[in-house]
């Protein structure tokens, strides 16, 4: 029962972050909401046992997105210019909450959180549980995976970093500086 | 944000959490085998420290001069990172294979800390490099005459 009470409490403050951002005609306001939102989406992988993500959810959605966000803002308006929102088309109101009603009648058919029989906790997780120490010989499973078993993985993902880097230095910087 | 922040409390208060910051990112680089955390997240963490470092005290600055400087090691992490797999394979295993990190004096545990540890710096190095190029482009781009990269 106190798990439901939880799961209301932090999806009503997810959903409070997020339509505030769309309600908010200052664009500050809105960066700071959206870093707001990290921050609960962090509590709830912090609450759901993901320490990992959510230590990664905090530093870069609430941390260094809002930063590149503010930097942003610094080089246009701080305002909504568009005062007058066209009304949203009536096949968005009425079509999104129908999807919405199906999203949760297909959530019904996912395994509960927790069940020690479902696909994604016996096909590998109990592999690497087992074995990653006398493999890899590293006490931290996270660890482990991401840095040994899946070392290349993470390589491309540090090759994505530095291209994406190097792109935004490319494109944003004046040449001949 | 182009010079000094003017309110001494700000100046006051950052010199004393930047080497606090920087100081929780090493924590989280060398303690993330055994934790939560690694590499990326050290990486964040110290390119916060940066940006608040020229944010408050300038680009002019003597710690302003030291984060532009910074950017000369773009590419370095990656290079880090690649080394250790190549370490491995000179060592006669695969490609980031740790346990063939031939580094006389090691066991094996300490070859795979070792080699897991140098990755993360690597890393750490990239991603604090990119970050902070990625923010110094967009907030400089229209005063390339400021500084030079």
């Amino acid at each position: 029962m106190m798990y439901s009470v939880n799961i209301a409490l932090l999806l009503l403050l997810v959903l409070t972050a997020a339509s505030a951002t769309f309600l908010v005609k200052e664009l500050m306001s809105s960066v700071f909401i959206l870093g707001s939102y990290s921050f609960f989406l962090s509590l709830v992988w912090a609450w759901l046992g993901a320490v990992d993500v959510a230590f990664v959810e905090a530093v870069i959605g609430a941390g260094l997105g809002t930063v590149l966000f503010l930097v942003t803002l610094f080089d246009t308006a701080p305002k909504d210019s568009r005062l007058r929102r066209p009304p949203p088309p009536l096949a968005g109101v009425l079509g999104l909450p129908l999807l919405g009603l199906l999203l949760l009648l297909a959530a019904n058919d996912l395994p509960q959180f927790g069940d020690p029989t479902s696909p994604p906790n016996v096909h590998i997780s109990p592999v690497y549980l087992q074995n990653s120490y006398a493999d890899t010989l590293t006490p931290n499973v996270v660890t482990s995976v991401l840095m040994d078993y899946r070392a290349f993985d993470t390589l491309i993902e540090t090759v994505v970093i530095f291209t994406a880097g190097i792109a935004c230095a490319l494109l944003l910087r004046e040449p001949g500086s | 944000m182009k010079q000094m922040h003017d309110s001494i409390i700000v100046q006051a208060m950052s010199r004393l959490l930047i080497p606090l910051a920087q100081l929780f990112a090493l924590y989280v680089l060398f303690f993330g085998q055994y934790g939560p955390g690694g590499g990326f997240v050290a990486g964040v963490i110290w390119t916060t420290s940066m940006i608040l470092t020229f944010l408050v005290f300038g680009l002019k600055s003597p710690q302003g001069r030291l984060v532009e400087k910074v950017l000369h090691g773009d590419g370095i992490g990656l290079i880090i990172f690649v080394g250790v797999g190549g370490l491995c394979l000179i060592g006669g295993g695969e490609f980031l294979n740790y346990a063939n990190l031939e580094i006389p004096g090691l066991d094996a545990p300490a070859r795979r800390y070792t080699g897991i540890l140098l990755a993360q710096i690597g890393v750490a190095v990239d991603v604090a490099v990119t970050g902070i190029s990625i923010v110094l482009s967009l907030a400089y781009h229209d005063t390339e005459q400021e500084y030079d990269v």
